[in-house]
């Protein structure tokens, strides 16, 4: 297959009104020793109907979610994509422009990026948000330079029950930035208060916590917040965007700085990727801010209109002075973010939350009773939960697979004291059948 | 002709109904989750029915100017076709219902995949390994420094913290050193645009940990002397990074592992066709040269050769660690995958001529009207000045951005790179045909004419737009980011 459009013909005449020879004579500039001498290693063209084959057969490869019912969750989630979502990123004008630089023209990516922006600040509380970053991580990452260049401080403690991984890019990001990174343990499946209490004083630029945590927990954050507060750090939570459908906005109980994983809203699991990393901060950090932000403005005749705004703390700008060095970030899964929120509403929301939780509680009583199977922690919680097993989890889930059932995350990964530990999710997309067998494949001794 | 708000459409009480009734027992939620943590007021989102929604969306997408909707030479940006096969693949059941924590013998596809395209991008780039983990070209020169750096500090070289760019470089270079905690030190390129090897020389020393490049340059430049740069930079104990925003340029023909880069990031929403989405998601996959390997993040996506299955490889000690959740942006990843395998080795090597030979063939309709600051054969872009009396009569490229939309044409970039005042860098790319650069040169020599007989008119562009030109020193002094109810503004 091939995307060029010149003829031959076309070519000949091209390079005679160029005045070159041949298309070598274009590539004089480049020295021949550095001249590819033989064609790229690479496996030869395909048509379209057989490369559509071929695709079909490596993603018949993988074990699809529309055929086995998922119960993993660990910052990937099962929710569903309404069928409007896909239908509307699949117009060209949204998904084949580049990034917004030419406003007159930009209108439609210029406006949804600030609906979505409104849309993050209404969910979490908080007076602006950008366009997006690559995912939670690096947008909890993002969040503690913040706020190291905001307090002039360069400590940030970060509870353990936040995201292993995001706390891997936490660490990653400030390596080199002579900020230390101290890890707060949890206790019972959440950030120990005393512990907390006494890491934070005054050097200490952010507390991070996730609400809910790595294990489903919920963390007492407004007192983790006074803690913050008490010594002049910021409070930064990362949250689960869904479950502000019944969970209290981070903006109401003190947070400074709210980021989080958006892929659940409207967009596929795509197997951890593209995601969506939401930031959204008070009005009085805004200047500190990464990433893209849109400003509502208007024409010469009063029209309103959206433009690229506070662009002096960006790369393009700023060059090394930047506040941070993103581009590109995550606009088109941004775009779905506001498709959803916008079909879901306000009571929709509320009513993915609240299936989410219902199913998750429902789930949770079937399992813990079974014989041999207790629940890890006390904690309260949203869609997650941990319950003890007395058999591998691995070998569980294998059995469930046998079943249609992809069963839940074995907690030992990340978290070696909790081996046999088994992290569980239910979305509003499990149904009472599937968690029923869930329970059942659990429980059910090898054969 | 603008668009209401989603917030300002709908009526309380109006939602679209995806979700069915609770099939479990209900429990009260004050049951389950503490006061304290219950959310006391719901969330002000919008209340309106799905038709509206998607009239909403589709009327915004008419706002917007996209590759499908026409000619968008924006430079270094590489705004080549998408083609439609990619959107079918990232959309196939085993590729976008894939969860990244399903056990690996679940996902055997998607892991060959990833394996593949490593091994193809190695090929066309003459690395030895490839991680895929960066979200985006700027993630992706993170990832490279931050490797670079635990290079040099695990050879005891700590004091190696000053990356050298050049002044034509892109912002994300110095802004990437920046994040990675180093100091960036500038070069001043040289008469003819590219490197100045004694400026390099100059700057090299003890304390460099690397040299960022971008070969061919943002000037559209190759640069002549890569090897002698290569040899200079090494031999100060530095290591050389290859932006890879060009790459375009070269697929094929050249590559910047032979050229003496020791790692690269590319840009597969550039080069290697995925949409850019309206300013993403993209990719930054990083190359590197084997003695780099150990420091690529982890996990790791390798093939055990007796099984023939792959698998997600965390043991690497030296690991830079993550630079994001996961394992990269798998959706991109698989469209690029799509790409390649489309276009063989040699439709590739048909990119980088057609790119090239696109952009020597409209530099050449437009040389004589617009001034070519550092003229010589271009690669697959090129920088212009406005025309001769512009500046007189008070006429900047910003004017002339803006009436190319008049006819029709999405503008180059403008501005950059920051070593040409007044800079039109344009990027034809390999995807448009010899009648689209005919008549958007003719366009570009119109304006020209217009500029001098009526600069009023380009002034007042654009003429035919949703909006005219926005108040940006407005929008910048009292930033209005978010909407509010009416009364509760500020």
């Amino acid at each position: 297959m091939r995307y060029v459009i010149n003829t031959g013909e076309d070519r000949r005449e091209m390079l005679a009104r160029i005045g070159a020879g041949s298309v070598e004579d274009l590539f004089r500039d480049i020295p021949a020793e550095v001249r590819l001498k033989q064609p790229l290693n690479l496996p030869h063209p395909m048509a379209e109907p057989e490369l559509a084959r071929h695709l079909r057969e490596m993603s018949a490869a993988n074990r699809n979610l529309d055929e086995y019912a998922c119960f993993l969750g660990a910052g990937a989630y099962d929710h569903y994509v309404p069928q409007i979502v896909d239908q509307l990123l699949l117009r060209s004008e949204f998904y084949t422009a580049y990034t917004p630089y030419q406003p007159e023209i930009s209108q439609g990516t210029l406006q949804a990026v600030f609906e979505y922006q409104s849309l993050i600040c209404a969910l979490t509380g908080m007076e602006a948000a950008n366009a997006s970053l690559y995912d939670g991580a690096s947008a909890l990452a993002e969040a503690a330079l913040m706020a190291c260049g905001e307090t002039k401080r360069d400590r940030v403690v970060l509870s353990e029950t936040v995201h292993p991984e995001y706390r891997e890019t936490v660490r990653t990001y400030l390596r080199y930035r002579g900020v230390e990174v101290t890890e707060c343990p949890e206790t019972g499946g959440v950030t120990d208060p005393e512990r907390l209490m006494g890491m934070v004083d005054g050097r200490t630029a952010a507390v991070l916590i996730q609400q809910p945590n790595f294990f489903g927990c919920l963390e007492q954050a407004p007192e983790i917040g006074e803690a913050a507060r008490r010594h002049g750090a910021l409070f930064v939570v990362c949250a689960d965007p869904v479950s502000l459908g019944v969970l209290e906005a981070p903006g109401e109980y003190g947070a400074d700085i709210v980021v989080g994983e958006g892929q659940g809203l409207g967009n596929q699991l795509s197997f951890g990727g593209p995601c969506l990393g939401f930031m959204a901060c008070r009005q009085k950090l805004v200047r500190r801010m990464p990433g893209r932000l849109v400003g509502q403005t208007a024409d010469k005749h009063g029209r309103r209109g959206f433009v690229l705004t506070i662009q002096a703390r960006e790369q393009h700008i700023r060059r090394e002075k930047a506040t941070s060095n993103i581009c590109s970030n995550e606009a088109l899964c941004a775009l779905a973010a506001a498709i959803y929120l916008s079909c879901l509403g306000k009571e929709g929301l509320r009513r993915v939350a609240d299936l989410c939780l219902q199913k998750a509680h429902y789930a949770h009583g079937l399992i813990t009773s079974l014989e041999g199977v207790s629940s890890s922690f006390k904690a309260p919680f949203f869609k997650e939960f941990a319950v003890r097993l007395e058999e591998d989890p691995a070998g569980v889930n294998r059995r469930l697979l046998k079943d249609k059932i992809i069963g839940g995350l074995d907690l030992g990964r990340f978290y070696p004291r909790y081996s046999g530990h088994m992290l569980l999710c239910c979305t509003e997309l499990r149904t009472r059948e599937e968690i029923e067998r869930l329970a059942a494949g659990i429980g059910g001794k090898p054969s | 002709m603008t668009e209401p708000l989603i917030f300002e459409l709908g009526a309380p009480g109006r939602t679209s109904s995806f979700m069915p009734e609770c099939d479990v027992p209900v429990r009260e939620t004050e049951e389950l989750i503490p006061g304290n943590l219950l959310r006391k007021k719901p969330p002000r989102l919008p209340e309106a029915g799905e038709q509206e929604v998607a009239r909403h969306f589709t009327r915004l997408s008419s706002l917007n100017y996209g590759v499908d909707t026409g000619f968008y030479p924006l430079g270094s940006c590489t705004m080549k076709y998408n083609p439609k096969v990619n959107e079918y693949a990232a959309r196939l059941p085993g590729f976008a219902r894939l969860h990244p924590y399903q056990a690996e013998d679940q996902v055997q596809g998607a892991l060959r995949l990833m394996y593949e395209t490593q091994r193809y991008l190695a090929e066309i780039t003459g690395m030895d390994e490839f991680t895929l983990q960066p979200a985006a070209g700027a993630h992706g020169e993170f990832t490279g420094l931050l490797m670079i750096k635990a290079y040099h500090d695990h050879r005891g070289e700590t004091g190696r913290r000053r990356v050298i760019v050049p002044d034509s470089s892109h912002g994300t270079n110095p802004a990437t050193a920046a994040l990675c905690g180093m100091e960036v030190r500038q070069i001043e390129s040289g008469p003819d645009g590219t490197v100045d090897l004694d400026a390099l020389r100059a700057a090299l020393g003890p304390d460099t940990a690397a040299v960022m490049l971008t070969n061919p340059n943002t000037l559209g430049l190759f640069e002549r002397d890569i090897l002698a740069i290569a040899g200079a930079v090494h031999r100060a104990g530095a290591l050389l990074y290859c932006d890879g925003a060009n790459m375009n340029a070269v697929l094929g023909i050249s590559r910047p592992g032979d050229m003496g880069f020791d790692a690269i990031h590319l840009n597969l929403h550039k080069t290697f066709s995925t949409p850019h989405g309206g300013g993403g998601p993209g990719a930054g996959p990083v190359g590197v040269k084997s003695f780099l390997a150990p420091f690529l993040p982890f996990p790791a996506v390798r093939l055990d050769p007796d099984s023939g299955t792959c698998f997600l490889d965390y043991n690497r000690p030296l690991s830079i660690g993550k630079v994001r959740s996961f394992y990269g942006n798998f959706g991109v990843v698989a469209r690029a995958y799509t790409y390649i395998r489309a276009l063989g080795g040699e439709g590739l090597r048909e990119v980088a001529e057609n790119a090239v030979i696109n952009a020597n063939y409209l530099l050449s309709l437009v040389r004589g009207t617009y001034r070519i600051p550092f003229d010589r054969r271009c690669m697959h872009e090129f920088v212009a000045v406005p025309p001769a009396g512009f500046r007189e009569g008070g006429l900047h490229t910003a004017d002339i951005a803006k009436r190319l939309m008049d006819y029709g044409y999405h503008p180059p970039t403008v501005y950059f790179p920051l070593i040409v005042e007044e800079a039109l860098m344009v990027e034809p790319t390999e995807t448009e045909s010899r009648a689209t650069l005919d008549a958007f040169a003719g366009a570009l020599l119109e304006i020209a004419r217009e500029g001098r007989e009526n600069p009023q008119l380009l002034k007042d562009a654009p003429h035919g737009t949703p909006v005219a030109r926005l108040d940006e020193v407005t929008a910048a002094r009292r930033p209005v980011l978010r909407w509010q109810p009416e009364g509760e503004e500020g």
